[in-house]
């Protein structure tokens, strides 16, 4: 018998029950549907807190001055005095696998306008650091190269800041604003990033050249951290190893001596940031597993009640020429077939549910390819490791006792 | 073909029941000539059952040899007789046993579609000319559950057929029939078996039914108690016609 006519007689047999048929994939479709929704909303809140936190810059590198011991003493890292602008223009000249660096040196105040008034910090930093926080500026221009040599006071302003201080919708650009009875004049404003994965209202800044705040604002002339951005993420291991080197070597560090730095990478924020999501994956996945196996078992169940059902068709079946085989054969169609169809009507509902828990619920949803892949086969395995006990049943019936079964 | 389709050498049948052995068939031996129209007949637990299922290789004797169209069955395997029953035996049933929702041409095909050397154009054909021949030409596509009894013995009958079998074998085939259904479908295997030269081999609980079949045999505990060659076969048509017309 050829493989053409088993899928014609399990077809015709599925099609006979429809109603049977369709409480078997009912199984199938809700194990396949689960482990898709659930996978997709694991993965698109990993997904989201992933690309928050390369919205601060995947590649970013701080370099905060470090805790340096005197005479015993641990010093708390902010006192640190230890980041010089000569750090920066060496890293400017010599790192390699750095592709952005500004210093940042920062000071709180009021900002003021007119009869508004809002906290917020004040950045002084290099135009570089655009590209490493990944800002852009959507109405005005950047301070240039000049701006800086000069210790001009102008400034780009965040969203939440233009929106606090030109309450009746004034064009803030060309105004001036000010800060520590210093006049700022506004030339760009950023365009709005929203707040980040920690809450942080990420359009509470002003940014201004370095230069200014060092020498209008603090007058001081270290540095409190450098930000860099390392030319690739797998580029950002060698990145730290390079600025360690090029800052030890200019505080001229002997072989022994501890860092009097720190130098920290999004890295390490992003990979403890997916552990907690891959945690939620798992919890989710398991869930989801549970549904499969259940909706394997209900094939099972199902395949088997159907054998007994069927005896007299079996018996039948057998005694026009049917062997074992063939009612084996037969039978593992059946539940291929069902397991298939309920696969893709399940892979179909789990988009649609992952598509409309993203519409209504507004949860972040993110379907893997593989996550369908893997579920399709697995519920596939299933259904067919399921109905494999069944049909070996039914295939061991004795026709004369299956014939004349009641 | 070889000229004696049945041949069976003093075959028995053991069941062992718990601790007792039941002696269904305590040595059997006859032959069936091509063309033959048998009845079996015997009272209950005679061993005509038994009897069937080892003609229909079903079953295998426990001792004694069974030749059908020439091969011995006895030391056949399962699979073996599979094909067997596929390519030499045509059953009717006493219920029918078609498949449930399935058209008359369909379930007519199913013996041929565990035959890979028939293709599905060749089937449909061979289902269609089986149906015709038992008179349901004009039926091929009504469900098993839109027919009446004897339309349902009759695609039964054409699935006997359609494998154009050594012998066909029904068993109680009247039995769930009125007496006017009953002898129309008698009257077709009287056809089948004058019109065709088929060979039938009927087993049935009526005595009635031998009068129309060339040779009766009669069990009784599990050995022929008689074989004879009916002298006057009567026409199952004519029966037919003299039966009065029901109003229904």
């Amino acid at each position: 018998m050829n493989i053409g006519n088993f899928f014609k007689i399990s077809f015709k047999a599925l099609a006979n029950n429809k109603l049977r048929t369709f409480l078997t994939m009912l199984g199938i479709i809700i194990g396949v549907g689960s482990v898709i929704t659930m996978l997709a909303i694991g993965q698109g809140s990993k997904k989201s807190i992933q690309s928050q936190i390369s919205e601060m810059g995947s590649n970013m590198i701080m370099i905060h001055p470090g805790a340096q011991r005197r005479g015993g003493v641990r010093m708390d890292a902010s006192s640190m005095q230890t980041l010089k602008l000569t750090d920066y223009k060496s890293i400017l000249s010599d790192a390699q696998y750095v592709s952005y660096v500004s210093p940042v040196v920062q000071s709180n105040g009021q900002f003021i306008y007119g009869s508004n008034n809002y906290p917020s910090s004040i950045y002084g930093v290099d135009a570089d650091y655009l590209e490493i926080r990944q800002l852009s500026v959507e109405d005005g221009d950047l301070f240039t190269d000049l701006d800086v040599q000069t210790n001009a006071k102008v400034c780009v302003i965040g969203k939440t800041i233009a929106d606090n201080l030109f309450t009746n919708g004034e064009n803030p650009i060309g105004e001036v604003i000010r800060f520590n009875k210093i006049p700022f004049k506004i030339i760009g404003v950023l365009k709005s990033k929203g707040y980040n994965s920690m809450g942080m209202d990420q359009d509470a800044v002003v940014l201004t050249p370095y230069t200014t705040v060092m020498k209008r604002i603090l007058a001081v002339t270290y540095l409190e951290s450098i930000y860099c951005s390392a030319v690739s993420e797998d580029m950002t291991e060698k990145a730290i190893d390079e600025l360690t080197e090029i800052l030890r070597e200019n505080h001229k560090l002997l072989a022994n001596d501890e860092d009097d730095f720190t130098i920290r990478s999004q890295q390490e924020l992003s990979s403890m940031m997916s552990s907690t999501t891959d945690t939620l994956t798992i919890l989710l996945s398991c869930v989801a597993a549970i549904s499969l196996i259940v909706g394997g078992i209900g094939i099972m169940n199902i395949m088997y009640v159907s054998v007994t059902e069927r005896t007299k068709e079996i018996g039948l079946r057998m005694s026009v020429g049917a062997r074992g085989r063939d009612i084996l054969t037969q039978f593992l169609i059946e539940a291929v077939l069902i397991s298939i169809a309920g696969g893709l009507i399940g892979v179909l509902l789990g988009v649609l549910a992952s598509v409309a828990i993203k519409m209504f619920a507004g949860w972040p949803t993110y379907i893997q390819p593989w996550s369908v892949i893997m579920s399709f086969g697995v519920c596939t395995l299933t259904g067919v490791f399921f109905g494999w006990y069944p049909a070996k049943k039914a295939s061991r019936l004795d026709p004369i006792e299956a014939i004349r079964y009641e | 073909m070889n000229e004696n389709v049945i041949d069976v050498v003093d075959i028995r049948r053991d069941f062992v029941v718990g601790d007792e052995t039941v002696h269904a068939l305590r040595g059997v031996s006859f032959t069936i000539k091509q063309g033959e129209f048998v009845t079996i007949m015997g009272a209950s637990g005679s061993g005509k059952s038994t009897l069937l299922n080892i003609l229909g290789c079903l079953d295998t004797p426990t001792s004694g040899e069974y030749y059908l169209d020439g091969s011995s069955v006895r030391k056949m395997s399962k699979d073996e007789r599979a094909i067997l029953r596929n390519r030499k035996i045509g059953f009717v049933f006493q219920n029918y046993n078609l498949l449930a929702k399935t058209t008359a041409v369909e379930n007519v095909e199913l013996p041929l579609m565990y035959n890979s050397k028939v293709g599905s154009a060749e089937r449909r054909r061979r289902a269609v000319s089986a149906l015709e021949a038992v008179g349901l030409g004009n039926r091929l596509m009504h469900k098993s559950n839109q027919m009446s009894g004897g339309q349902m013995q009759r695609v039964a009958i054409a699935r006997a057929i359609v494998n154009d079998p050594a012998i066909i074998l029904a068993d109680e085939a009247t039995g769930n029939l009125d007496t006017r259904t009953s002898f129309e479908i008698l009257t077709l295997f009287q056809k089948l078996h004058q019109e065709e030269g088929r060979t039938i081999i009927f087993v049935t609980h009526n005595p009635n039914i031998a009068n129309y079949c060339s040779r009766n045999i009669i069990l009784s505990d599990g050995k022929i108690k008689e074989d004879t060659y009916t002298q006057h076969i009567m026409n199952a048509a004519e029966t037919l016609k003299s039966l009065p017309i029901e109003d229904n």
